[in-house]
């Protein structure tokens, strides 16, 4: 464990000194190629002025109330998938074959809808990650064993009770990377719904850079997006997994 | 002892016991009849075209209080016949009358203890315990008491707490047996629940079923194709057929309790349960070979 934080700091390390020669060299003018120092000039100068505290709460906030809306959509549309032939073989083909359309094409289509709004982005991460938190759960709820839902019956659970306490938390383990890969997805619409027309958010920051030319910020606000992303990832999801894991009593993943 | 060669009738009274009289050894033919299944056939479409018959025309009664035994050869359709009386799985043709009225789907006064168990990782030893009554709407305090009345007499007082998974093989049967009595179900239902289990914990949860069962009144219908099992167990084993199912031949275990499965008493019981369960198995291989 150790000798791997070890190796991962020798491996940015190195990664940060040949980053500092090259901007040293000047090879290409510095709105091509940041120094690490304008970088982290630019990352001080952002949190000071509030204006990346600001963009941090603001998209973070979208993406909680778009992947809210997402999951509880996503569920819904995936147990009835699952629980229907006829639905599976209509509506599920259609789902599969919008999920191969980027959630960004859905912006002109929000824009006409709901104009200039906050309403816009959130139906662009939604349609983002909703297709893949439905067929996550959809195939959760197929392959969790068929026993707990005849258990549940059994002992007078039917209806929304039984999806409550039994067929939902049963398909858990199967659907939770559907839930991370719809998170994934929510982030990546997010920010690409951000760069072309809303107002604030980290999306903007990123496009204010590139208007100023000031190459610094843009790949400050890119490692700010980097990080936030993993960190939800890494300590949201990954406790969630690791907390199911050891209920289930599954051994970890490796 | 004496043995019984069922008749198929509705009036194939043999054994049976009314709450409140002495529950080891002894039959009581007044007793009431809690479960009457009532020429059921089962029969999917065969893939060759046609139908596969998998049970054939079964009727049978058990009186209340009585611990009924099905023993078979693997595929006899024994089990599905469990999931029938549960409510679980509809008939072909025929019913299954608890009380006199017709089944209709599951019910918590029914409890089938699958051969998987079926318990639920996702809850706590207790909370797996309290689900049928969470479900029934029995508050929470009350919940609490029954839950921890009935891991007492599994003897799991102190695992309330655990997940089903850092319990050994022979606990786990044990919650699913306290999950299943918390409902208080009139029937309870028994699906081979005791064959991955060492001979040690077998023989251990034998004594403690006989002595639940005691304690409680409860009705039991046990599949098993352990005959030693059935003959420990039993106040009656039914022996089927292989595909399709159909109830061979009744034997009453008329022995007192409690018993131990070395009674040589029931060793016999066993070796007149297997000598008719052998004849059977070699039947139903011919046939297989034949139709080949």
């Amino acid at each position: 464990m150790t000798k791997r934080v070890f190796r991962q700091l020798v491996f940015y390390a190195l990664l940060l000194a040949v980053w500092i020669v090259v901007a040293r060299l000047r090879i290409w003018p510095p709105y091509m190629v940041p120094s690490p120092r304008g970088v982290y000039e630019s990352l001080r100068a952002g949190f000071s002025d509030h204006s990346f505290w600001i963009a941090i709460v603001v998209s973070m906030k979208r993406i909680a109330i778009g992947y809210a809306i997402s999951v509880a959509i996503g569920i819904v549309l995936g147990l009835l998938l699952a629980s229907s032939n006829f639905l599976e073989e209509t509506l599920g083909g259609l789902l599969l074959s919008l999920q191969s359309l980027p959630s960004i094409c859905w912006l002109p289509m929000a824009v006409l809808w709901f104009g200039l709004s906050e309403k816009a982005i959130l139906f662009v991460v939604v349609m983002g990650s909703v297709l893949s938190v439905t067929i996550a759960m959809e195939s959760g709820r197929k392959q969790m064993p068929k026993i707990y839902g005849l258990a549940g019956r059994n002992l007078g659970a039917n209806g929304i009770k039984l999806f409550f306490y039994v067929l939902f938390p049963a398909s858990l383990p199967y659907v939770v990377s559907g839930l991370k890969q719809g998170w994934a997805f929510a982030w990546r619409s997010l920010i690409a719904g951000e760069m072309i027309f809303v107002t604030l958010g980290l999306g903007q920051l990123l496009m204010t850079g590139r208007d100023l030319n000031d190459m610094s910020q843009v790949v400050a606000v890119m490692i700010l997006i980097v990080v936030l992303g993993y960190a939800v990832d890494g300590l949201l999801f990954k406790t969630v997994e690791r907390r199911l894991q050891d209920k289930w009593g599954l051994s970890p993943a490796t | 002892m004496m043995i019984l060669t069922f008749n198929g009738s509705a009036t194939a009274v043999v054994s049976g016991r009314e709450k409140g009289l002495p529950l080891f050894g002894g039959h009581d033919a007044r007793s009431k009849r809690k479960v009457w299944v009532r020429n059921v056939t089962l029969s999917y479409p065969a893939s060759k075209g046609g139908r596969l018959v998998a049970l054939d025309g079964i009727d049978l009664q058990v009186r209340s209080g009585e611990f009924l035994c099905m023993v078979g050869p693997s595929g006899c359709g024994k089990s599905t016949l469990l999931h029938i009386i549960t409510g679980l799985h509809r008939p072909t043709s025929g019913d299954v009358l608890i009380d006199d009225s017709v089944v209709g789907g599951p019910s918590p006064n029914r409890i089938l203890i699958f051969q998987e168990l079926g318990l639920f990782p996702w809850l706590t030893v207790a909370d797996n315990v309290e689900f049928g009554l969470k479900m029934a709407g029995v508050s929470r305090s009350e919940r609490k008491d029954k839950a921890a009345h009935y891991l007492k007499m599994v003897h799991l007082s102190h695992f309330g707490d655990n997940y089903i998974h850092q319990l050994s093989g022979g606990m786990r049967q044990r919650v699913a047996l306290a999950r299943a009595l918390a409902t208080e179900p009139e029937v309870l239902l028994m699906d081979e629940p005791f064959a991955a289990l060492d001979a040690q914990t077998r023989d251990l949860l034998h004594d403690e079923l006989e002595r639940i069962w005691a304690e409680t009144g409860r009705t039991i219908i046990f599949v098993t194709h352990n005959v030693r099992e059935a003959a420990r167990l039993g106040d009656r084993v039914m022996v089927f057929t292989f595909r399709p199912g159909r109830i061979k031949k009744e034997f009453l275990v008329d022995l007192p309790r409690p018993r131990q499965i070395e009674d040589s008493a029931v060793a016999g019981m066993a070796r007149d349960i297997l000598e008719e369960l052998r004849t059977e198995i070699n039947r139903s291989l011919e046939q297989e070979y034949s139709a080949k």
